[in-house]
């Protein structure tokens, strides 16, 4: 491949030998073809060659690397596992992207502070898989977590299926090491659960990589449940099952995760794993009950009348670890499996209020059918949590495009009902520009500033999460050439 | 698992490519991301390099990562969106082989693995002279080749490993009459490594069918089935013994062919895509496609058949090893463990993370010496760590890399073949005639 295809920047260039210097020469990749396999995380449509890719081991070699970036004012991007759905770890093509992907070690386990410390690029699964020698878990489960890092959880605040009665990656982070974007190495919080002062780890959790990189993370641990049960109940409407949902949490029973599918999620979960959800479902709902084994029993029941009585036309439960697993392996795996009915694909994620539910669903469905364009949902209906997959051809021309629209569209709903611009997935490159909808320029403002004040120079992963006129106003991605207003000469470009 | 026709076949390389998401499911079980946990090392990451060779010219840095690729195939169980890697590394590697001109030495050493083990009865005449490298350590006459000193390692392994020539058991009847009423009339493979280093299990094989009421049949003329070849990339070689295979089985005018040897069942089932992808005439595509329908596992065969032989028992520990070939390239995990669980008194644990390769791959561990190395001392770990005395895989490959590893750590456990366990079981032999070799 001729490297003059994507040749490496200038100042980039400039900081190889010294790079090499901190992270071994096998840590740092220079050749094009390496380099552009870096060039997209898990949303494919945003795509960039770094300038320079690190893989450091240590966090001296990360803070050396970000001191260096610092000092000649190259941006970084931190990037986890790459399975982020926002384009947080889109690189920056005149930057180092630094990927955390060989710091794996799990430092410590400690039951006795049910706690855990780990190294960013630890699966998070593999954290739960550490504990559970010891009846302990850790709870945040993105339906990646068998491949995404804490480091990129903590960077987003990744949650998942059952933050419903969990919580978040920031309810269960109780310290970080991490790098400031001028290089310092420090630690914020400990193993104690709580510590005095302005909550700067609830700050860090969900920056993006705007605010520095976790070299280390220490994350509480939970006791295993005595039981856990999970229901699987199929309706003949998206209504039926919303309206369960709703008469489930009104009865006070707090299941950890609620899900629901719809018949195109399901057709598409079927044909990858054959999951063998009920024939005929048009949503099916995932609700999941753990704790003490009398409390379940009579939740299990409870919620097993309360679903039939909103229409459940079958409901299967699953008392053990294998049949729970089937259960969950449609829903997990949705989001991929979608590649098995559709060439192209955006997953959204946006929340609403649980009670607009039926509503925005209603109005998805009509958007699907006036656009033409399919749209399968799959989401966290406990919480409100939509992940709308917006399913096109790229091969047919018009039709990304026509997706994009839809897909906006769907966050514009979420908003108008009260909601908010993602769940969980983060705003990354994705929805940077879309910030001004949910937010003042005075809240912005402010968040600019915050941001400022750790990152003066504006190194650590820019153009990610707070909107940027240079960028905002394009198609995000497609960023080559001259911008039209310029080249018409309506702006200028400083 | 034998669905036919092979849709990945039929398939152009530029879609199959399309077929992957991005979502990264297949990093945390590709050996060489656990090991160096760089993308260009991951699936996903390999996947982009041949996009970009597709569109562009094949470079020396992706050449260097198709051939790190173990073909162990777990990314093809852990994505959730069907991409056929299986048939995307094949491929590429027909065009590393083609365009890519590798190093003198290199080159060497690959035609001298593809002279030598596709042929059983050459290897089984190497024993001898491996018998003596082994017992003089670095003998002079084998070091002053580098070449043989990349090979006789590990030809030298499988001699320790291999139980000593002169105890060859007599050579499988070209048929065995089954014990009992006949249930099934079958025709077996003897593969390569395994008839000449493992005749054991064929033995134990052919045994265990017959006890089970199948009469088996064994043609003599047999050679080799091509998946090594297949494997790396020479497809015209491959289709070559693929083609004589086809027509031995099909003059033995079987319904089922047994094999005991993952890589090889694994290689067998895709017989129609590799004949297609080598240009073969529709003639034989379609006799490869009918041939790669009658291709069975052992425990896969048996299970379906069902027991009728008396188990006895076997009291021991074991720990059960999926051969990748096996578990991801044929979906087979469920029986042979369901036929160890059969036998009374034998426990069986279950090996941490085992969808990851131990880094035998075929022929992997002569060309990747020190990845396959460090992956078989971490299964050796694995292994250590459940406590058993002996570890049952269902290939040879496995076997021996893993039975090294264990010895290099300090911690050696006998190995066996699933049909030994087996063979043991019904015949009532004693727990230790599988620990002693």
């Amino acid at each position: 491949m001729p490297e003059t295809a994507h040749p490496i920047p200038a100042a980039v260039a400039a900081l190889v030998p010294r790079l090499r210097e901190i992270c071994g020469g096998d840590g740092v990749l220079t050749d094009a073809s390496r380099r552009r396999v870096y060039d997209t995380d898990g949303i494919t449509h945003h795509r960039e060659v770094p300038g320079v890719v690190v893989l450091p081991t240590t966090a001296a070699q990360v803070a050396a690397v970000v001191g260096l970036c610092a000092g000649s004012g190259v941006p970084f991007v931190p990037r986890g596992a790459g399975t982020g759905l926002s384009g947080g770890a889109l690189p920056h093509p005149e930057g180092v992207l630094l990927a955390t992907s060989r710091m794996r070690r799990i430092v410590e386990v400690d039951p006795d502070n049910e706690c855990a410390v780990v190294e960013p690029g630890v699966t998070n699964l593999d954290v739960s898989r550490a504990a559970a020698p010891y009846g302990y878990y850790y709870a945040p489960d993105p339906s990646s977590q068998q491949v995404c890092s804490v480091g990129g959880n903590v960077a987003e605040n990744s949650g998942g299926a059952h933050c419903l009665k969990y919580g978040f990656t920031v309810n269960h982070v109780r310290g970080l090491d991490v790098v400031t974007p001028d290089g310092v190495l420090t630690r914020l919080g400990g193993k104690a659960p709580d510590s005095p002062g302005h909550d700067l780890i609830g700050a860090f959790i969900g920056s993006e990589g705007t605010l520095g990189i976790a070299t280390r993370v220490t994350v509480g641990l939970t006791r295993l449940p005595e039981r856990t049960v999970t229901l699987l109940s199929a309706f003949t409407s998206m209504d039926a099952g919303g309206r369960a949902v709703s008469d489930v949490i009104a009865a006070g029973v707090l299941p950890s995760a609620i899900e629901m599918m719809d018949a195109l999620a399901i057709e598409a979960a079927e044909a990858a794993v054959a999951c063998d959800y009920p024939a005929g479902a048009a949503a099916v709902l995932i609700v999941e009950l753990d704790g003490p084994a009398a409390e379940v029993r009579s939740q299990v029941a409870e919620v097993t009348r309360l679903c039939a009585a909103a229409g459940a036309f079958e409901t299967r439960t699953a008392a053990d670890a294998d049949e729970r697993s089937r259960i969950w392996k449609g829903r997990k795996s949705a989001f991929a499996a979608v590649g098995r009915i559709s060439p192209s694909y955006i997953v959204q994620d946006g929340v609403v209020p649980r009670t607009a539910l039926p509503e925005v669903l209603r109005r998805i469905d009509e958007l699907s059918r006036e656009s033409g364009i399919r749209v399968a949902n799959v989401f966290h209906a406990g919480d409100g949590n939509l992940h709308p997959l917006v399913l096109f051809d790229d091969g047919e021309p018009g039709a990304g495009e026509r997706a994009e629209a839809v897909s906006g569209a769907i966050l514009d709903l979420c908003v108008e009902h009260g909601g908010s611009l993602t769940g969980e997935h983060g705003v990354g490159v994705d929805k940077a520009c879309k910030m001004p909808r949910m937010y003042s320029p005075d809240d912005l403002a402010t968040f600019d500033l915050f941001r400022g004040a750790l990152d003066p120079r504006g190194i650590a992963n820019p153009y990610k999460l707070l909107p940027t006129p240079r960028l905002c106003g394009e198609v995000p991605g497609v960023r080559t050439g001259v911008h039209p207003l310029v080249e018409s000469g309506e702006a200028e470009q400083f | 698992m034998t669905d036919l026709p092979d849709p990945a076949a039929e398939r152009s390389f530029g879609d199959l490519l399309g077929d992957c998401v991005h979502c990264g499911f297949c990093l945390p079980t590709c050996p060489t991301h656990v090991l160096w946990g760089q993308e260009a090392d991951s699936p996903r990451g390999r996947i982009h390099l041949m996009a970009q060779a597709h569109e562009d010219v094949l470079t020396e840095a992706a050449v260097g990562h198709f051939d790190n690729c173990l073909g162990c195939l777990a990314c093809v169980t852990s994505c959730p969106s069907g991409v056929a890697y299986d048939a995307l590394i094949e491929r590429t590697r027909v065009r590393v082989e083609e365009e890519h001109r590798r190093p003198a030495p290199e080159r060497a050493l690959r035609g001298a693995v593809f002279a030598l083990f596709p042929h059983r009865r050459r290897l089984r005449l190497l024993r001898g002279p491996l018998r003596a490298y082994r017992a003089s350590g670095a003998s002079s006459l084998v070091r002053r080749s580098g070449l043989l000193d990349r090979l006789s390692p590990a030809l030298a392994a499988m001699e320790r490993i291999a139980p000593p020539a002169a105890a060859r058991p007599a050579e499988v009847p070209g048929l065995v009459p089954a014990a009992g009423r006949r249930r099934a009339r079958v025709g077996m493979l003897l593969g390569c490594v395994q008839d000449a280093f493992f005749p054991d299990v064929n033995t134990a094989t052919a045994r265990v069918l017959a006890l089970e009421g199948c009469e088996v049949v064994v043609p003599r003329d047999q050679g080799c089935c091509g998946a090594l070849s297949g494997h790396a990339g020479r497809g015209a070689e491959a289709a070559g013994f693929l083609e004589d295979l086809i027509g031995v089985f099909e003059r033995a005018g079987v319904d089922r062919i047994v094999v005991n040897s993952a890589g090889c069942g694994s290689g067998m089932r895709h017989a129609g895509r590799v004949l297609a992808g080598a240009g073969a005439d529709e003639a034989l595509v379609r006799r490869g496609r009918a041939f790669a329908a009658k291709v069975v596992d052992l425990t896969e065969f048996l299970v379906d058949l069902g027991p009728v032989a008396e188990r006895h028992p076997l009291p021991l520990h074991a720990v059960y090893q999926d051969a990748c070939h096996l578990s991801h390239g044929q979906g087979v995990t469920r029986q042979p463990r369901a036929l160890l669980a059969g036998i009374p008194e034998l426990t069986v644990s279950e090996l941490p993370d085992r969808e990851v390769c131990c880094g035998s791959a075929g022929v992997y561990n002569l060309f990747n010496p020190v990845p396959a190395r460090e992956l078989g001392d971490r299964k050796a770990a694995g292994a250590a760590s459940t406590g058993a005395r002996l570890l049952v895989s269902g290939n040879p490959g496995c076997s021996l890399q893993i039975a090294s590893a264990l010895e290099r750590a300090g911690t050696p456990m006998a190995v066996a073949h699933t049909a030994r366990v087996l063979d043991a079981s019904l015949r009532g032999l004693p727990a230790e005639s599988l620990l002693n070799g």
